[in-house]
């Protein structure tokens, strides 16, 4: 199949509804930060992009909302022309001009803190991550805590980036500014908002 | 602070029901066709699309009748409407100097290559009511005449090449267009950012300004280098097609105002020049945004800012006339808390007051009555 | 670009500009005539959305946003594979939708010959005459001022 035909197969089949259903998804997992949401497969987009993090790509972008790409998603042109053609959002130059980031390898992204952080004034203005991980259950264990959690909650992506703990407690000194992350998992997605503490993580 | 109020459905649904009945009017007249409005209040609909910032004629003309014919009600629509949709793009810049032209004058060359045709203009009429309009007497059709194939180059190119105008309006290279409608307005604002709020913006208030430029209030001496009407195409590029793809054409109006200028400790003795660009044919709107466009330029040049029209900030943030007669007609909204407060605080003030004047009367007559 | 190719692109660029500013039921008139397919499969779309115009200061200068315009836009695949897209200005959908079919048509060689016969041609012609009638009726509306020399001696 080339290049042209793949970037235009694989969008939503119900684009209001795929984007709602995606959106509501995306929602409760940022107001239970932790919890594994499911998602069923509503996009198809090429390899290495997975359907997970296809389908947040197409809710959440638009032409309004420059998008990074990390080095192997980058190197794919298929992935550039299908986000080109279903979502309309213009890649963005560095990580630090990024509305939203599509992160493929997640343990050998940039540093949390090249991203767009937001002002003082418009917190809201920082980059949000979206890491595919390969699921939400087999990694080191995140013990978490913060608004919308209980007591406590656990989620364990496998191959997060280097450093992720101390990563994510700078990111937390930094509020209101800071980045929040979507996990996307095959058939679920988990968040990480800004306001969530990482307590400990196992050894 | 605001406290809500509750109550009044029954009364609002009844009088959203009276609009409706008092807007089809008299059921014995026909109900009025938006091709009819197209068509025949075509200017109407121009302003609207102009001001309301979005090309679709259809929707202004239905706009306006909506609206009773009220145009800053029917802008005010046609503004909401447009949030409701996605954004596809930024076509490619305009060639205004590639357009389908249907008017294009200039007052400050007679003879200029591809000369000057009048178009459908209200300019040498007499401006006396016609009674056979009423009647609706038959439309002669047009008059034809073959074209010379004379390009029309903007009359800016011609007075270009003595040096003696300034150049285009250039940016930096590397300069984004700022848009108003995704970014907050912030002053001091780059020129592209005031155009685009000026284009949208209410045609009497900039008149005004305008008008104020001429009899004094910041003079720079204005001169029509030219204004033009008609059809431009637009072009948008998609990732999907290895070409920018065409839209359709739109018309708009162009007037390219150049002013006397006597020079400043930051640029030589030169015509200076104001922009307009406006949907539609709004000869007068564009007019108007050029002279604001050239009043607002006084910093950039070394002027004195000593006028209104000079100054950004008052004009930006008062051209708006959804947002002026949103913040305007809000005050006959419910504010009963906020008035019982006020009403609490000047009988406050009144009983203070009286008392002072008491206690003074009373001091006043125990002096006289010691003397 | 190889000749052939930047031909071709001009070919469609051409196709589209045409069908843009074509009316939906003159499209739809001269389909029936030319008994071209719409059978297709949709992409995307057809879906309205607003394009930002922009312009230059000065006219050549700097580009500036001036507003919004309505656009409506459609990608459709034909059995056959190819895969058409349109876009023009207005919120007319079936005209999105049968203008891509057009466009993925003109790219199979069964079909190409009777779109730009057929539909194209006539559209294009169509589009000229008006075109042509509104320069000359803006043509006899030319003037010529003469200044008049005040007469002092």
């Amino acid at each position: 199949m080339d290049i042209a035909t793949q970037s235009i197969d694989g969008g939503f089949a119900e684009p209001v509804f795929n984007a709602q259903a995606v959106f509501r998804a995306m929602m409760d997992a940022m107001a239970r930060p932790g919890t594994a949401q499911a998602l069923p497969q509503l996009a198809r987009p090429p390899a290495p992009l997975s359907a997970t993090a296809g389908a947040v790509a197409l809710s959440l972008c638009d032409n309004d909302t420059p998008l990074w790409l990390d080095p192997p998603l980058q190197a794919e042109a298929s992935v550039k022309a299908w986000l080109g053609f279903h979502t309309g959002a213009p890649l963005a130059n560095t990580p630090a001009d990024a509305h939203f980031a599509l992160i493929a390898n997640p343990k050998d992204m940039a540093a949390l803190d090249g991203f767009a952080q937001g002002t003082q004034e418009y917190p809201d203005r920082s980059t949000t991550l979206i890491l595919l991980v390969d699921d939400l259950a087999s990694g080191p264990s995140l013990l978490l805590e913060g608004p919308g959690i209980e007591k406590t909650s656990m989620i364990a992506p496998p191959g997060m980036p280097r450093h992720f703990v101390e990563q994510w407690k700078q990111n937390n000194q930094r509020f209101p500014r800071g980045v929040d992350i979507i996990l996307a998992a095959p058939g679920s997605l988990a968040c990480l908002p800004r306001t969530t503490r990482i307590k400990t993580m196992e050894a | 602070m605001y406290v809500a109020v509750k109550g009044g459905e029954a009364a609002i649904a009844n009088a959203h029901r009276l609009l409706a009945d008092r807007r089809r009017g008299d059921r014995a007249v026909p109900a009025l066709r938006l091709d009819q409005i197209v068509e025949q209040l075509a200017l109407g609909v121009d302003r609207v699309m102009s001001e309301g910032s979005l090309y679709d004629r259809e929707l202004a003309a239905l706009a306006v009748v909506q609206a009773r014919g009220d145009m800053i009600e029917a802008i005010f629509l046609v503004r909401a409407y447009r949030t409701t949709l996605p954004r596809f793009g930024y076509t490619n810049p305009v060639d205004t100097g590639a357009m389908q032209v249907e008017r294009r004058i200039s007052a400050t060359y007679k003879d200029l290559p591809g000369g000057q045709v009048l178009g459908p203009t209200f300019d040498y009429t007499h401006r006396l009511l016609d009674p056979e309009l009423a009647a609706g007497a038959e439309v002669e059709t047009p008059a034809q005449r073959p074209v010379d194939a004379e390009a029309m180059p903007r009359v800016s190119a011609i007075l270009a090449h003595e040096g003696l105008i300034e150049a285009d309006g250039e940016m930096p290279l590397d300069h984004v267009p700022g848009d108003i409608t995704r970014e907050p307005l912030q002053f001091p604002m780059a020129r592209d950012i005031r155009l685009q709020a000026l284009s949208r913006g209410d045609e009497g208030f900039l008149l005004a300004l305008g008008y104020s430029t001429q009899r004094g209030y910041a003079r720079n001496h204005p001169f029509v280098g030219e204004i033009r009407i008609g059809e431009v195409e637009l072009e948008l590029d998609v990732p999907e097609l290895p070409f920018a793809v065409p839209l359709g054409s739109i018309r708009v109006t162009e007037c390219q105002m150049v002013n006397q200028f006597k020079g400043s400790a930051k640029a030589p003795p030169q015509f200076t020049r104001g922009y307009g660009l406006v949907f539609g044919q709004s000869e007068r709107k564009a007019m108007a945004m050029a002279l604001c466009d050239r009043a607002l330029r006084a910093s950039e040049l070394g002027e004195d800012v000593v006028a209104a029209a000079q100054d950004e900030e008052f004009v930006i943030s008062h051209s708006d006339n959804v947002q002026a007669t949103g913040f305007v007609e809000h005050l006959k909204l419910p504010h009963y808390v906020d008035f019982q407060a006020e009403l609490g605080l000047v009988r406050r003030m009144r009983a203070e007051y009286e008392a002072r004047e008491n206690e003074d009367r009373a001091a006043e007559e125990k002096r006289e009555a010691a003397e | 670009m190889r000749g052939q190719e930047a031909r071709e692109q001009a070919g469609r660029k051409a196709l589209m500009a045409t069908l843009a500013h074509a009316a939906a039921d003159e499209i739809s008139r001269l389909w029936n005539e030319a008994g071209l397919p719409s059978e297709a499969e949709l992409l995307r779309g057809p879906e309205t959305g607003l394009v930002t115009v922009r312009g230059r200061i000065g006219g050549d200068g700097a580009p500036f946003n001036v507003g919004e315009a309505t656009v409506t836009r459609a990608t459709v695949r034909l059995p056959s594979g190819q895969v058409g897209h349109s876009y023009a200005l207005g919120r007319d959908k079936a005209k999105a939708r049968l203008t891509a079919i057009a466009d993925a048509l003109w790219q199979d060689p069964a079909h190409r010959e009777t779109v730009e016969t057929k539909l194209v041609a006539p559209l294009r012609a169509a589009l000229d005459a008006a075109r042509e009638k509104s320069r000359v009726e803006t043509a006899a509306t030319k003037v010529d001022f003469f200044t008049m020399v005040r007469g002092e001696d």
